[in-house]
């Protein structure tokens, strides 16, 4: 049983995790205090949920790099909203952000599955265009904590059952990854989205409707961008046009491939996507809690990206020669 | 006669063509609106603010019709400028003796990339959007938040103009390019390989071509061109800072498909890239003398590569 278990393509992740922690536990044993554990579970959420969708995008051979301006942007107007009607009930709030989320994310899809526009092209086109309209309907102001209905808030400081570890933000995340995990294994766009990455021709010959399960994967990219941009709001309390989600694609896609989503499409887990994003999570925290300048952040991702890609390849190389031994 | 002449030149450049009667007619409206157009003195004056686009416009051509992409040759832009800042103002090493060494570095920087695309197999996307936080992460390790000076009397070198006219270094050096890389594109060796490794990479493998030296030379020239926009970079902001060029990607492929080389590769011109350049500059000029902002201008810029995108699509699509 053990041995099943480290032929998963989750087990290298889970050991260097392991590592990790226990090297900062370590240099530095304050690493394991509540405090920093809740600031792990906190930092969590946003990128799970964004990170789910870019897996379907990622699973289907696409990319989707506009999360980021879709999560500023559906924050920004949710924010707004709640700023302006402050009778607004949250929970309709998540389905506005989600909404909103899925709308852009459709206009992803539709130029991409309808128009035929290359993945890359068409959300690096979209990243500029929605981050521009976050500023044309925000005028470049921020809305402010205090202008925010305070249960938003309470949704990352309060958990259920009396316990404030972990927070609602992270059973949400948590609710939303089973039930990913669940259309992915047993829905029929769900399996559509693997077959249409492992052999896109092979999978229209099939009679998987190609154009438009593609369509449907980044639709649910742009709702999880959507949905996070509330949790975003919940989280910071302030939303300022300028830094809501700005550079939040590169974190989506270096969890999504460090949990072992192959980059080619057709293969991958939730299982991996959850430890991708906890391993950057607990990076995160890690050289906060070393007194690591924060600004090696950037660059410790970049690295930790190159290092995953080669896995992955290390990985891909083992199972063709097995294939071929058979 | 001269109709299918006409006929046969539109099938193979639509692309150019229409580009070349966007930017003739971008030219006019601006003109008529705003007569500074019209003033050459003040155009040349303008453009200096986009050398660094055009050059990278230059070899991001290459890269795209070799059927790939380079997101990382901004990030290479702000760490080989805060090598060189450092360098200079940490070990007092002479500036003059660092300027060569910047295409250097950024050469050594974008090897990195050809090595992990051409041996190790791996999606060129992916691994520039790695080595693009990578890089910029390291020219933040260097610098923090704060600026580094340069010389005083490299600042401003950008300024001097060619004797008796209205062309500034940057200038000089950047029509020098566009006649360099046409030539290459077009007319050398090594140019059919790029282009050849676009169409279809394991037929060019099986036809002798070498393609991944191809590609290692090819990104390691895409940084090279990086190193040399940083030093142009410098001479113009007179510091370095780790947050330089900072989302110029967007505005560097922008050109490059609206001048209608292929995204998928194989197909694609200097001359179509060096004219869609200058229409955006026009009308990010525009939107800069009619006072929209720079964070609203990325909408346009994105709104332009999708209308590039689509209209290539609809005149290539008829085949």
């Amino acid at each position: 049983m053990i041995n099943k278990l480290f032929q998963r393509r989750e087990a290298p992740l889970l050991i260097i995790l392991a590592a990790l922690v226990t090297i900062v536990c370590l240099l530095q044993p304050r690493f394991l205090s509540p405090g920093n554990l809740q600031s792990v579970l906190l930092w969590l959420p946003l990128l799970i949920i964004v990170a789910l969708g870019e897996m379907a995008v990622i699973l289907t051979r696409g990319i989707d790099v506009s999360v980021g301006s879709i999560l500023g942007l559906s924050g920004m107007m949710t924010a707004m909203a709640l700023r302006d009607y402050p009778e607004l009930n949250i929970y309709v709030a998540a389905l506005l952000a989600t909404g909103i989320g899925a709308f852009l994310g459709a206009i992803n899809g539709g130029l991409i599955a309808g128009a035929g526009t290359p993945p890359i092209v068409a959300t690096l086109a979209t990243l500029g265009i929605y981050r521009g309209l976050t500023f044309v309907v925000s005028s470049g102001k921020q809305v402010d904590d205090y202008q925010l209905p305070r249960n938003l808030a309470r949704w990352s400081i309060d958990g259920p059952f009396g316990l404030s570890i972990p927070p609602y933000v992270v059973w949400i995340a948590l609710i939303v990854a089973a039930a990913m995990h669940l259309f992915l294994t047993y829905s029929r766009t769900g399996r559509d989205w693997y077959a249409i990455g492992g052999e896109p021709d092979g999978a229209s010959d099939r009679g998987v409707p190609v154009r438009l399960q593609t369509f449907c994967a980044y639709v649910l990219s742009g709702a999880g961008a959507g949905l996070a941009g509330l949790l975003y709001a919940s989280r910071f309390g302030t939303v300022n046009p300028a830094s809501i989600g700005n550079g939040f694609e590169l974190l989506a896609i270096a969890a999504v491939v460090i949990g072992g989503t192959s980059i080619f499409g057709g293969s991958g887990t939730i299982a991996g996507v959850l430890l991708g994003c906890l391993l950057l999570g607990v990076i995160n925290v890690a050289l906060a809690v070393l007194n690591i300048a924060e600004t090696w952040q950037s660059a410790v991702y970049g690295a930790v990206i190159l290092m995953a890609l080669l896995t992955d390849d290390a990985a891909r190389r083992r199972l063709m020669k097995g294939a071929r031994h058979k | 006669m001269i109709s299918s002449r006409i006929r046969r030149l539109w099938n193979a450049y639509a692309p150019e063509i229409v580009v070349t009667i966007l930017l003739i007619l971008a030219f006019v409206i601006s003109g008529w609106r705003e007569p500074r157009f019209l003033d050459a003195a003040y155009l040349f004056d303008r453009s200096t603010l986009y050398t660094e686009i055009g050059l990278l416009t230059l070899s991001m051509t290459l890269i795209i019709v070799a059927g790939h992409i380079d997101l990382s040759v901004t990030s290479i832009i702000a760490f080989v400028g805060a090598i060189i800042a450092t360098l200079y103002s940490r070990y007092g090493i002479p500036f003059w003796l660092l300027i060569p060494l910047a295409p250097v570095f950024g050469g050594f920087l974008g090897a990195v990339n050809g090595y992990f695309v051409a041996r190790r197999n791996l999606p060129s996307l992916v691994v520039t959007l790695a080595t693009m936080a990578l890089y910029r992460g390291m020219a933040q390790i260097l610098l923090g938040d704060s600026s580094l000076m340069t010389p005083p009397d490299y600042t401003g070198i950008e300024r001097v103009t060619l004797p008796h006219t209205y062309l500034h270094t940057p200038l000089v050096i950047w029509i020098t390019l566009c006649l360099v890389f046409a030539a290459l594109l077009h007319r050398t060796v090594f140019g059919r390989y790029i282009t050849v490794t676009g169409v279809n990479p394991e037929a060019a493998l099986y036809s002798g071509v070498p393609v991944a030296q191809t590609l290692i030379r090819l990104f390691t020239l895409s940084g090279a061109m990086a190193g040399v926009c940083s030093v142009l970079l410098l001479s113009r902001l007179g510091v370095a800072r780790y947050d330089h060029a900072r989302g110029w990607e967007l505005d560097v492929i922008t050109a490059v498909v609206l001048g209608g080389t292929s995204i998928f590769g194989g197909r694609g011109t200097i001359y179509g890239s060096v004219v869609a350049f200058l229409l955006i500059t026009i009308v990010q000029t525009g939107m800069g003398v009619a006072g929209v902002k720079a964070e609203i201008q990325v909408t346009a810029i994105g709104l332009l590569l999708l209308l590039a995108v689509l209209l290539s699509r609809l005149t290539t699509g008829r085949k």
